[in-house]
């Protein structure tokens, strides 16, 4: 009886250490992309987004930061954004479009040299703002503007 | 060439602007192959690195949002005409591709 519940433990204890070693064999590809901020990409909503990039969802809206995208974009798998940042000491700048499923597009990571100045093209599900988060001497700076998606591509 | 990146960078001044194309489909998983019905799985480029004579200028971060074929452009200061600018990327499925190319 005894002997019986001593094999049952060390079976299954063999099993959850085959689990630990599966688990981790499975991290091993992401560990090379330590930087990479998977669940902030995979958030949902601006605010989860931003909580768990930047560690709060709250950001100062600035004039010092200007989007450059179209006001109606014909195509959404192809909209071209550009953000300009006068911010001094620009620590990173992300792009985000609120209404995709996972709104956080992409995050720029500044060098010393940089200047506050990033483009790039973006896919949009639908009509929503574009949001440019400027992180700068420790503290998080925001601007947006709408981009209209006309799907179908006849203008609107 | 099906993983080149093309490279322009021109120094104006103490400016230096690069405009950089890469070749890639980057899947966002939630497309559906028209002939098979099938989900196409994620395929993007996650950390592309860019680099001026070896040092570190800028990191993009990306998602899937980001248009196929990706276009990036961005400013420096302090570069001259002949030094190296280096880009390079990765993808989730750990493809890589990089590439040189001169400040003009």
């Amino acid at each position: 009886m005894i002997e019986s519940r001593r094999t049952f433990l060390k079976g299954s204890m063999a099993g959850s250490a085959i689990a630990v070693a599966v688990g981790a064999g499975l991290l091993t590809p992401q560990s090379v992309l330590a930087a990479w901020p998977k669940e902030a990409f995979e958030a949902k909503g601006v605010d989860n987004a931003m909580s768990t990039l930047f560690g709060s969802k709250d950001s100062a809206a600035s004039k010092d930061i200007k989007i450059k995208a179209p006001d109606i974009a014909e195509n959404g798998a192809v909209v071209p954004v550009s953000i300009t940042a006068a911010q001094s000491g620009i620590e990173s700048i992300s792009i985000l479009a609120a209404a995709n499923a996972s709104p956080l597009c992409a995050s720029f990571d500044m060098g010393a040299n940089a200047e506050g100045y990033v483009s790039t093209r973006i896919k949009m599900g639908k009509t929503s703002k574009v949001i440019a988060v400027v992180k700068a001497g420790g503290k998080v700076y925001s601007a947006s503007k709408d981009v209209k998606v006309t799907i179908g591509g006849c203008g609107g | 060439m099906a993983k080149g990146i093309k490279i322009r960078a021109t120094a104006k001044k103490d400016s230096t602007t690069v405009k950089a194309l890469m070749s890639h489909p980057m899947d966002t998983g939630l497309r559906k192959d028209k002939k098979t019905g099938k989900v196409i799985p994620a395929h993007f480029i996650q950390e592309v690195k860019c680099e001026h004579n070896g040092n570190a200028v800028l990191t993009a971060l990306w998602g899937p949002a980001i248009s196929k074929n990706p276009y990036l452009s961005f400013k420096f200061k302090g570069g001259n005409k002949g030094d190296s600018i280096k880009i390079s990327w990765v993808d989730n499925k750990g493809e890589s591709a990089s590439q040189e190319a001169q400040i003009r």
